[in-house]
């Protein structure tokens, strides 16, 4: 089995007003260290090992669904693990 | 002209849809379920707003794998008039009939009120009851409807046009204001703002009649007209 571990976020060219607001927080909390927030989404996906192109998959599979090309960015990691 | 009203898990105005088409518009129209497969008796496809599958991953991603999407962009390709209001924008958005994408709105609000509109172009099949340059109150309702496409994109849906609905005073931070866009070949519309909650002066406006009223007429010039 194929553990995939798929990072979605906002493209740096677009404005993440959710970021800025969570930044805005953290300033206040006093950590004024903070320079930029961007929020994303992390997905876990479970795959069967079997006779295909797991990257081509996965970028098929990010590309059409996972996340939106105009605005968000991916990537991804791959981990083998034994199935349970 | 006979009209359907996309329903799918979470469409929450395709009542307010039906209504405005049947008891103010006075046109032919019915529901039809997001699985359904056939669209050929249509002649009109009204993507109403709401929470499809309750905005899981993004507005509107889920809802282009619908047994009905497939269908819906033959009658877009077709030439047929196909309007998305609101999640129906979202929808048409990620399924790519119309460019760009919807970010959550700048203030992080969900944005409940009527707006102004500028009509920017009133010769679409959507707004020919319209003037250029004419000011419509029609409502917004939506927490994600910060239009974004990037400098190519904004280039080209200018030289084409495509731009029919702008704000007069930007809610949501969308790029150039927009508030509604139509494709290349202007027969698919897609608007944050609500004109079917805008279709009897109770409602506090009638300025979105004129919409359906744009696309029977269009419809009647084309295929009564010829026959």
């Amino acid at each position: 089995m194929y553990k995939v571990k798929v990072y979605v976020t906002l493209r740096e060219s677009v404005l993440d007003p959710q970021g800025k607001a969570v930044m805005n927080s953290l300033h206040k909390m006093g950590q004024s260290e903070v320079e930029d927030v961007r929020i994303g989404k992390y997905l876990e996906l479970t795959l069967q090992k079997g006779d295909y192109d797991l990257d081509a998959k996965i970028v098929a599979m990010c590309s059409k669904l996972l996340s939106n090309p105009v605005i968000e960015d991916y990537r991804y990691e791959v981990e083998e693990v034994v199935a349970q | 002209m006979k009209f359907a009203v996309i329903v799918f898990p979470g469409s929450n105005c395709d009542t307010d849809m039906y209504h405005a088409v049947k008891d103010e518009l006075g046109a032919d129209v019915e529901y039809v379920w997001h699985d359904e497969t056939d669209l050929s008796g249509f002649d009109g496809i009204l993507l109403p707003g709401g929470f499809s599958y309750g905005d899981y991953l993004r507005t509107g991603a889920i809802a282009q794998f619908s047994n009905v999407m497939g269908e819906i962009v033959k009658a877009a390709n077709a030439g047929k008039p196909v309007l998305g209001v609101c999640n129906g924008f979202q929808i048409l958005l990620e399924t790519g009939l119309l460019p760009g994408a919807m970010r959550r709105n700048e203030s992080l609000k969900f944005i409940c009120q009527p707006e102004e509109l500028v009509v920017e172009n009133g010769a679409t099949m959507f707004t020919s009851q319209y003037e250029k340059g004419e000011r419509i109150i029609v409502p917004v309702a939506h927490g994600e409807g910060n239009y974004y496409c990037d400098e190519e994109t904004l280039m080209l849906l200018k030289e084409n046009n495509q731009i029919v609905f702008t704000y007069a005073n930007n809610p949501n931070g969308s790029v150039e204001n927009i508030a509604g866009i139509t494709n290349k070949s202007g027969n698919v519309l897609g608007m944050m703002p609500h004109p079917e909650r805008a279709v009897d002066e109770l409602l506090g406006s009638k300025d979105g009649l004129k919409l359906f009223q744009s696309i029977v007429k269009s419809w009647r010039e084309n295929y009564v007209a010829a026959t």
